[in-house]
């Protein structure tokens, strides 16, 4: 019992140290004055002004589309990867992993700038594409050191247990070892989409003209302050996902409790 | 060892009791899954890295030189250099002791929906980046949040903005998630059963966690470790916004060729060091994840 | 489960592109027609009035696709690789010296610019110590650097960058993150010329900037306005569009352009070498330069305009005759531009600040 409690207040306060800065942004986002250092009183006007800013709901939507796309392609071709690399040889397997390594190791602007040399040696336009293929690259090792793990404690015995009970691979895999990874594979998927969501460097280097996320807004704001237009829109962002997260819990939950009934 | 089957090599090292019939066609079938991605690799990931290759071993003229490796030795990047090494690996350490036990706990749980969990880890991430750490600020200051509530109750007032304190606070805030959900994708994935055999075996719980737990989500740790260790090491707007800028990270040091001088040959040469550095890094935590995989029986 | 939990997830995700898509206008897939009877313009953030470039497109029926940078470097990097072709940019005075050497730049045609009269000699001039006969560049906004001090923190009136150094405020001292800002704080008072190229000067100025270290509370560039305003420190370095937003709100600030000079830095409009809409540029610079427009952008960035006809047309008297949007010409005659002093000299100033810091 006493174990118990005080494992949730373990959790409790590593939440509080995840969540503060949080806080601090929706409260900010409220405050009237422009400054994050002083309180000029309680006001909706950011949320007001927020909805009519084209810019800040254009960056929005491209932001949101970059990360889904993104996200999503290096999920599959993450995964697929993955299987593919664990069932290779240790020599070709370590220098995959190795390589898959590099756009982490490389800082965020070398990567960035090296991309963006890239494209302008082949001649590709840089717009939306471009930072489309660029986020996929950087999120795909992302998707990879979060199925590895999983894969490797996979028991093999239970897919070839299937294929000789006759599956096909596909269906084998689908059936068996896909489940088996589904965690791996969300947290995956959420991380990319996560870091796409926050990459600024990159998407400055490759994004062209005519192409705004929220991150290089927020970057060129900078220097002017702040819009608290986007202490609101990311208030509304988050709250709108923790939300979501709640119903989908409660759901779950009382699908749970018919279940068990 | 060449001479060999390869086939049956590659076997072995899978899985030592797999059916050589059927394996040896789905393994190399498997392979092949990784072929898109090989081929993105060449494109994305092995071009542009020979484009910073070229730059970090050329000068602006395009001639062949070193200078651009040997800049590291120059006391001020040598000591840049040493000092990001010792936040990032205080960084990781502590981010491996905090999620470690937050993943046990988490595990002990029993939570029927591990989605629940990497939500609520990541949500943070889905405000802007910078803006997180610059609340952090608001939080740190001299009239900042915690410094306000301390002064209520009568107490010392807390001096960590601008210092390394700050930094190594916001890379573990920044990087923990990345800690703590492979941590924790592993340790759900051990069989409870494997658990209770050490239990019955007489195993006390602090050994079951040494011989069994820990062993088990090495690969896990591994994960976190390489997650956490290498943006720690490169990062720069952390140190800029937390650290006042008084503290100058090799991350600062290459931006600062990028960004402010423009100079593409230093920015890469000195990028190259850093990618060695964290390869060797790497390779000796790779090493003992080897080691941890000979020894663990299956 | 979990796959229904994912299933939901992307879909609440579709939804809300679907919902935040249709809020939006076309103003995406534009990137193909880089011909026809557009303009690509490069600005600072949060450097023009936004409807200012809506006024632009229907008086001109030139379709503009707007783009911000952060920093001159960045911008530099961009138009250097020939990722975009940007038909008008705005650098700083230094950045367009360093353009203008490496023959990135075009000369402008004045007989499309008629409204350069509204642009004060004054600042044309001041404007020929980087872009000599004012060939390629038009003055947009300018301003000086000056100390920004906090009247209850503080016991007299500060006058001087020797404040920056004193003991006295150890702690309380927001210093200057900028390379080039520091040493001229440092060089001018010395008493050096702050485009100083001699390395002994370089050197003592270092060696007053490392005895500084020890007393600053942090080095910032755009933290030092919501720092000041906060009350976290005593004296900052600032620039002077900054000055007159933090004393609306923070009215114990004061701002001063120190008795030893300091540096007046002035942004200008330049059409790069590989621009394709070469007369629409001029067309959008030549809309800068009416008063009115000037007018609206002052008012929105605060950052002080070289048009003398915006200047006139200033409602506010407060404003007109503020001594930190337009100084007279005893404070500016003791300020001096950047010039751009060399690639090697760049590394010099670098690698010495990184040396301060330690």
């Amino acid at each position: 019992m006493v174990k118990k409690i005080a494992g949730k207040l373990y959790i409790s306060l590593i939440v509080l140290f995840l969540y503060a800065p949080i806080l601090v942004l929706i409260v900010l986002s409220f405050n009237k004055s422009k400054s994050r250092n002083k309180w000029g009183g309680f006001t909706f006007e950011w949320y007001q002004s927020l909805f009519q800013n084209d810019d800040i709901m254009t960056a929005l939507y491209t932001t949101l589309i970059i990360a889904l796309l993104s996200a999503v392609i290096a999920t599959i071709i993450g995964t697929a990867a993955s299987i593919g690399m664990s069932s290779m040889k240790k020599v070709p397997r370590t220098i995959m992993m190795g390589i898959t390594n590099i756009p982490m190791l490389n800082a965020d602007i070398v990567t960035g700038i090296s991309l963006m040399l890239l494209f302008v040696a082949v001649n590709y336009t840089l717009g939306f594409s471009s930072v489309l293929l660029a986020h996929i690259t950087f999120n795909i090792p992302y998707v990879i050191l979060s199925v590895m793990p999983r894969l490797k404690q996979t028991n093999r015995n239970t897919y070839e247990a299937a294929l000789d009970l006759g599956a096909s691979p596909m269906k084998a895999f689908f059936k068996v070892v896909f489940p088996d990874i589904m965690p791996g594979v969300i947290s995956g998927f959420m991380l990319a989409f996560t870091m796409s969501l926050d990459d600024f460097i990159i998407t400055h280097f490759t994004r062209g003209a005519a192409v705004n996320t929220l991150s290089t807004k927020i970057y060129a704001e900078t220097r002017k302050g702040i819009k608290p237009e986007m202490y609101a829109l990311s208030t509304l962002l988050f709250l709108s996902v923790l939300l979501l997260l709640i119903i989908i819990n409660r759901r779950n939950d009382s699908i749970n409790k018919k279940r068990s009934m | 060892m060449n001479n060999e089957n390869p086939l049956r090599n590659e076997i072995v090292t899978q899985d030592k009791k797999a059916k050589k019939k059927n394996v040896p066609a789905s393994a190399k079938n498997k392979t092949l899954l990784a072929t898109p991605y090989g081929l993105w690799m060449a494109a994305f990931i092995i071009i542009p890295l020979i484009l910073v290759l070229y730059y970090g071993l050329t000068d602006g003229n395009g001639n062949f030189t070193l200078d651009n490796l040997t800049l590291i030795a120059n006391p001020i990047n040598r000591k840049a250099l040493w000092l990001s090494l010792k936040l990032s690996v205080i960084s990781t350490v502590i981010c491996l002791l905090l999620a470690y036990p937050l993943a046990l706990i988490l595990k002990s749980m029993k939570l029927k929906d591990n989605s629940f969990i990497v939500m609520i880890v990541i949500l943070p991430m889905w405000m802007n980046f910078l803006l997180r750490t610059i609340a952090w600020q608001n939080i740190l200051e001299k009239n900042g949040v915690i410094n306000t509530i301390l002064e209520a109750l009568h107490l010392p007032a807390l001096n960590i903005i601008n210092t390394p304190t700050a930094i190594v606070l916001g890379m573990v805030y920044n990087f923990l998630p990345f800690m703590i959900l492979p941590i924790y994708n592993t340790l759900a994935k051990i069989d409870d059963n494997v658990i209770n055999a050490a239990r019955d075996l007489g195993a006390n719980g602090w050994v079951t966690f040494k011989r069994v737990i820990f062993p088990l989500s090495m690969p896990g740790v591994i994960s976190g470790i390489t997650m956490v260790f290498v943006p720690s090491l490169t990062t720069f707007a952390i140190s800029t916004i937390l650290g006042g800028s008084k503290i100058v990270l090799i991350g600062n040091v290459i931006e600062q060729q990028f960004q402010k001088l423009g100079n593409w040959n230093t920015g890469s040469g000195l990028s190259l060091v850093l990618m060695v550095f964290i390869l060797v890094s790497m390779t000796a935590v790779a090493k003992y994840d080897k080691d941890s995989e000979g020894t663990n029986a299956w | 489960m979990k796959k229904k939990l994912s299933l939901i997830i992307s879909l609440v995700l579709t939804c809300s592109l679907m919902l935040t898509g249709c809020g939006k206008n076309d103003n995406n897939g534009n990137s193909a027609s880089n011909g026809g009877n557009s303009l690509y313009v490069y600005n600072w953030g949060e450097y023009i009035d936004p409807e200012v470039i809506d006024m632009f497109e229907e008086e001109t029926g030139i379709k503009v696709i707007y783009n911000e940078f952060e920093q001159n470097e960045d911008m530099y990097a961009i138009i250097k690789a020939g990722a975009v072709n940007y038909d008008v940019v705005c650098p700083s005075d230094y950045m367009i010296e360093k353009m203008i050497s490496e023959d990135m730049l075009q000369e402008l045609n004045y007989d499309n610019i008629p409204n350069i009269t509204n642009i004060d000699e004054t600042y044309l001039k001041s404007a020929e110590g980087f872009d000599p006969g004012n060939k390629f560049s038009v003055p947009y906004c300018w301003g000086t650097v000056g100390i920004l001090y906090n009247t209850t923190m503080v016991d007299e009136p500060i006058t001087s960058w020797g404040a920056l150094f004193d003991e006295k405020y150890s702690g309380d001292i927001l210093m200057m993150d900028s390379v080039r800002d520091a040493y001229m704080i440092a060089l001018t008072y010395l008493g050096y010329d702050l485009n100083s190229t001699d390395e002994a000067q370089i050197e003592e100025a270092t060696e007053l900037l490392k005895s500084q270290y020890p007393l600053v509370q942090a080095y910032v560039v755009d933290q030092v306005r919501d720092k000041m305003i906060g009350n976290e420190a005593a004296v900052g370095v600032i620039y002077s569009g900054e000055a007159i937003y933090t004393q609306r709100e923070n009215p114990d600030l004061q701002y001063v352009v120190p008795e030893e000079g300091s540096n007046v830095w002035i942004d200008g409009w330049v059409i790069p070498k590989n621009a394709q809409n070469k007369e629409n540029a001029e067309a959008w610079i030549n809309f800068m330069c009416r008063e009115d427009i000037a007018l609206l952008n002052f008012e929105y960035i605060t950052y002080s305009t070289p048009n003398k006809g915006a200047r006139e047309l200033i409602e506010d008297e407060d404003i007109k005759n503020s001594e930190i949007a337009f100084p007279d010409a005893s404070i500016l005659s003791r300020c001096k531009t950047y010039n751009y002093l060399g690639e090697e000299m760049d590394a010099l100033y670098i690698n010495k600040f990184n040396e301060v810091k330690y």
